[in-house]
């Protein structure tokens, strides 16, 4: 059987209905981004690692130049190796029917017998290789989607310069390319770049590897020292050309990926937790306000003898009920939005399967602060309802004190007319009220402008880093080592306007005991076409002795500039140097180092080399040249900067401006909830008031005018308010948000201030049309016949 | 007369009150002494401001006197303890406002169950409806209902726990003659069938025909106080 103080809060949650409906959407909203964001990773995490573990992923990689074939077995008896597979990996330049410009491949071999130990393929069409067959080939299946390859299609491939035709006979996905990134690329590309497996022998034979290999892959017994390992392994290739092994985390792929899931985390303790920082701030709001409207009933069930906990408990059932449906509906579309959002990383990283198995935390923690939250705001309004003695509460409260204020005395109060001075008093009269209403719509569209701002960042990014850093057209990367004379052949190829070379060693830095590996890029004097490029300061010339690091790199390896840092390179001649830090520059992307060419020549000792070349080239003749450039042997890939920069904002569009979408789309729920209760609750609490002057012959228009004209006037306040909030929220999230991957410039266009500002406004303006509906109803001889 | 020799249900010695507005303090009661008798039924009258909703409330223990006690049967009302009013008012005390103050969103029934709920020996919620003449009207929302039919539910939300006092604060001010005729009847009619003490505070001197006793109030005193010969029924009242 229902007590009758249940039945009152079910009649008075149904009557309340469209309030209740929007506060539990405000409080929906902050639990549904955090559910997302917190079992999308949980997600990520999961089948990362199922996955690697059904497909065996490696725990250890290395390449060389040829290491004969019986020294696997040696690699494969340092102790705590499980499993060591050899291969060999080269690199060719695809002709793809349709496709203008050059394609990237790395090949990679399977072995002529048996299943891959490590590394497994997972055929998504077609077959594996027949190894009898040496053209057959199996390609990753977002090339061929690229492509549009399938089983039984052929393509035009440079091998070591020999053009061969090759056979598809299926697609696969592999552990070790889920981000599959050119190399010197910085997001998959997945038109330009490709991956290839073909036979061992075919490849060996292609490449002149016969009885050899030139890359090796481990995986460890549990317990294993990866370092031990690493260096055993580095031991026994050395002499072969190794250019040093390495562990997972620096598996570029897997690098890529843990990064980003870093930055999903990141992203996600962040951007949430000050989402429901402010959801939780409003239902508190919002709720407090709607039980200081109950406060006559209180006053009347503590004149039954209801006790102060019964009537507490009442209280914290109609709250725990709305905040239950928030939450509830948060949960669902949280698990909902996770599900779709993890769906979408699975088919952007390229995982064969998904496991969305969203466990009990990010619920309880999401459910937990939403409820806690609305229990706090309504039971401290309970609280003060209760702490009057009965006779008061159950009075109205007495009329306000107004007071003739020296603002009402100028001229300008003088002109104002009668409604006006009543919405300004009611505004004089409670600050505090009228500052917290503001405040609540200003939070609102504090996290609009929080989420948009990643718009702005993101575009300033790509602009500092493709439009200003940059001025080449393309750059050229080859195979091995070539002498700096290649530079003028390439400068005399028809189209190209000039040619600027750079040298890239793969290299490990190391500061006392912090070892980084880190690529290490010389740059020519004088370098125009891809300086090195200060966020701040632009371009900067490079010092002719000594390393310039990256901000972020100088933060991992703890140095500053001045300091000395152990340099060893990982090529043929493994120099070791110590070399100063001359500068230490800002860029958002990556954790790069730079010296000069001529001095990292120097150190690595191979002569004058390059590694490759940024080019600018002449639009009329891009066609020409594209077709020579696939002739040409030597080349292991060319990257374009305007590639780059739609990949760029594809990857972009495919993460995190979805990821955007989401709070965008939310945090105009939570301005709507707000407006619209903020509002209704005014009317419940002036109806009385603004019957009688109904009565006294004022129009609904003149009515509506007090009413609306105060949220009006709140909102404006808001604005200006919510912009500086939303400032330093921006500049908050961009300053914790950091990773080796990127940094996030705190860029905040006028415009965006004004596109917040205007959803405020519009919400504010679709609310009050809605209330002013029931404005129109106001029952007038109701309103005046109950309570004094 | 009849009720002279009967004991004492609820006395107050000094009671002052003082509400304090801004810089003003408004002395609501200037040290009243008061006493019920079991079973009477007491008019208070006055203009407004003068004290006789103060004096209600705090008999009530809706209210808390700045000074003096109220005893009731002999035990001092312990005006510190929210806990012991509270019992107090949900075991002993029934009250009706002049403005009903229904949950609108019960029924008569479930408005005066919400009492027999917490209530120690309630009687039931249709009984409480039948003794006002409500029977037929159980299930009606208050906006369903006239202005004295929700004066009625009041009364029997009032008296359904069988309450030992009945505190009425101007039951009938808002209603009309003959409507308020059938709500004083009601009020009569339970206190000589379940003899319940009962205080009511109008401004209409024709009602004061009704009481034992009557009481009257200015500037926060009791001025006078008169013994009713003769009670008349409310059928006989204009107004």
């Amino acid at each position: 059987m229902m007590s009758s103080l249940d039945r009152k809060l079910l009649r008075e949650l149904w009557r309340l209905k469209a309030q209740v409906l929007a506060i539990a959407l405000v409080i929906a909203s902050g639990t549904a981004l955090l559910i997302m964001a917190l079992t999308t990773i949980e997600a990520l995490e999961e089948t990362t690692a199922a996955y690697y573990e059904r497909t065996r992923f490696a725990d250890v990689f290395a390449q060389a130049k040829r290491v004969p074939e019986h020294l696997g077995r040696d690699i494969a008896e340092i102790p705590g190796v499980r499993l060591a597979e050899t291969r060999i990996v080269e690199g060719a330049i695809l002709d793809m029917p349709g496709f203008a410009e050059p394609v990237v491949a790395q090949l990679l071999s399977l072995p002529e017998r048996g299943p891959e130990l490590l590394n497994a393929l997972v055929i998504r069409r077609g077959r594996l290789i027949d190894p009898t067959r040496p053209n057959e080939v199996v390609v990753s299946e977002p090339f061929a989607e690229a492509h549009r390859l399938k089983p039984g299609d052929t393509f035009e491939a440079v091998l070591r310069g020999r053009k061969r035709t090759l056979h598809v006979v299926g697609t696969a996905l592999s552990p070790e390319f889920v981000y599959a990134i050119a190399p010197g690329g910085l997001m998959p590309d997945d038109e330009r770049f490709g991956i290839l497996w073909m036979g061992h022998d075919a490849l060996a034979a292609a490449f002149d590897l016969k009885a050899s290999f030139n890359s090796v892959s481990l995986s460890l017994l549990p317990g294993t020292d990866e370092k031990d390992v690493i260096q055993r392994l580095d031991g026994i290739l050395a002499p072969f050309g190794g250019i040093g092994a390495y562990d997972r985390a620096d598996q570029t792929s897997n690098w890529f990926l843990e990064s980003e899931i870093a930055q999903q985390k990141n992203m996600s303790r962040i951007m949430p937790t000050i989402f429901l920082a402010v959801a939780a701030f409003l239902t508190n709001m919002v709720m407090a306000r709607l039980i200081e409207t109950e406060r006559r009933e209180i006053g009347l069930l503590k004149a039954f003898g209801y006790g102060n906990l019964a009537i507490g408990w009442h209280y914290a059932k109609m709250v725990l009920v709305i905040g239950t449906i928030g939450v509830l509906i948060g949960s669902l579309l949280g698990a909902w939005l996770g599900h779709w959002n993890t769906e979408l990383y699975t088919k952007f990283y390229r995982f064969p399967f998904l496991l969305y198995r969203p466990g009990p935390a990010g619920f309880v923690i999401a459910g937990a602060i939403s409820l806690g939250a609305a229990l706090a705001g309504s039971l401290a309004a309970v609280h003060r309802a209760v702490s009057l003695p009965p006779a008061e509460a159950m009075l109205p409260p007495s009329p306000p004190i107004y007071r003739r204020s020296w603002a009402s005395r100028t001229a300008l109060a003088g002109a104002l007319d009668e409604p006006s001075r009543m919405i300004l008093r009611r505004i004089i009269r409670w600050p505090v009220r009228a500052f917290l209403a503001s405040l609540g719509l200003a939070m609102s569209m504090a996290v609009l402008i929080m989420a948009l701002q990643w718009v702005d960042a993101i575009d300033s990014l790509a602009e500092t880093a493709f439009e200003r850093g940059q001025h080449q057209d393309a750059t050229i990367a080859f195979n091995d080592l070539q002498p700096v004379d290649t530079v003028t052949d390439f400068e005399n190829l028809p189209g190209v306007l000039s040619a600027e070379p750079y040298r890239h060693a793969s290299a490990r830095i190391s500061h006392g005991h912090i070892v980084e590996r880190q690529g290490i890029i010389g740059v020519p004097a004088g370098a125009v076409l891809s300086p090195v490029f200060d966020v701040e300061r632009g371009r900067v010339e490079v010092p002719p002795g000594g390393v310039m690091i990256s901000r972020k790199l100088a933060e991992l390896l703890n140095v500053r500039a001045g300091d000395t840092v152990a340099v060893e390179l990982l090529e043929d001649r493994q120099a070791r140097v110590s070399l100063p830090v001359t500068q230490i520059f800002e860029t958002y992307l990556g954790t790069p180092a730079y010296m000069d060419m001529a001095a990292l020549n120097r150190i690595a000792d191979d002569g004058r080399v390059v590694s490759g070349l940024h080019i600018r080239v002449d639009a009329r003749s891009r066609e020409n040249l594209l077709k020579r450039l696939k002739d040409i042997p030597n080349i292991a890939s060319v990257l374009f900067r305007q590639a780059a920069i739609d990949t760029f904002y594809k990857t972009m569009g495919e993460t995190i401006f979805i990821f955007i979408g989401f709070f965008v789309a939310f945090s105009v729920t939570l301005s709507v909830g707000v407006t619209y209760n903020s509002i209704r609750i005014a009317l419940s609490e002036r109806a009385r008031e603004l019957a009688t002057l109904r009565v006294l012959g004022f129009s609904r228009w003149e009515i509506s005018y007090i009413l609306l004209g105060e949220v009006g006037i709140l909102t404006w306040i808001a604005i200006p308010l919510g912009a500086a909030i939303g400032y330093g929220l921006a500049w908050y999230m961009t300053s914790a948000f950091e990773t080796e991957l990127y940094r996030v410039p705190l860029v905040l266009r006028d415009a965006t201030y004004g596109e917040a500002g205007l959803i405020a406004l519009t919400a504010t303006l679709i609310c009050a049309a809605v209330v002013r509906r029931r404005l129109d109803r106001l029952d007038l001889i109701a309103v005046l016949k109950t309570r004094e | 007369m009849e009720n002279e020799a009967s004991a004492i249900a609820l006395e107050a010695h000094e009671l002052t009150k003082i509400y304090r507005m801004g810089a003003v303090e408004v002395h609501a009661l200037r040290g009243v002494d008061v006493e019920f008798r079991e079973s009477e039924l007491v008019v208070l009258l006055g203009p407004s401001g003068s004290g006789k909703s103060t004096l209600l409330n705090i008999l009530g223990g809706l209210d808390t006197p700045t000074r003096g006690t109220v005893m009731f049967r002999g035990q001092p009302l312990r005006m510190d303890s929210e806990r012991a009013l509270n019992l107090y008012r949900r075991d002993h005390v029934g009250f009706v406002f002049q403005f009903y103050n229904l949950i609108p969103s019960l029924t008569a029934r479930e408005n005066v169950s919400l009492v027999t709920e917490i209530a120690r020996n309630p009687m039931s919620p249709v009984e409480a409806l039948s003794i006002v003449g409500l029977g037929d009207r159980l299930d009606h929302f208050p906006a369903q209902l006239s202005g004295g039919e929700q004066q009625r539910v009041a009364i029997a939300r009032a008296i359904a726990k069988r309450p030992d006092l009945l505190l009425c604060d101007e039951p009938t001010g808002a209603l009309d003659s003959k409507t308020g005729i059938l709500v004083l009847e009601a009020i009569l009619k339970i206190n000589r069938e379940l003899g319940t003490t009962t205080a009511l505070i109008t401004h209409n001197a024709v009602i004061a025909e009704i009481a034992n006793r009557v009481l009257y109030f200015a500037d926060g005193r009791i001025v006078e106080m008169r013994q009713n010969a003769v009670q008349r029924a409310p059928g006989e009242l204009a107004w």
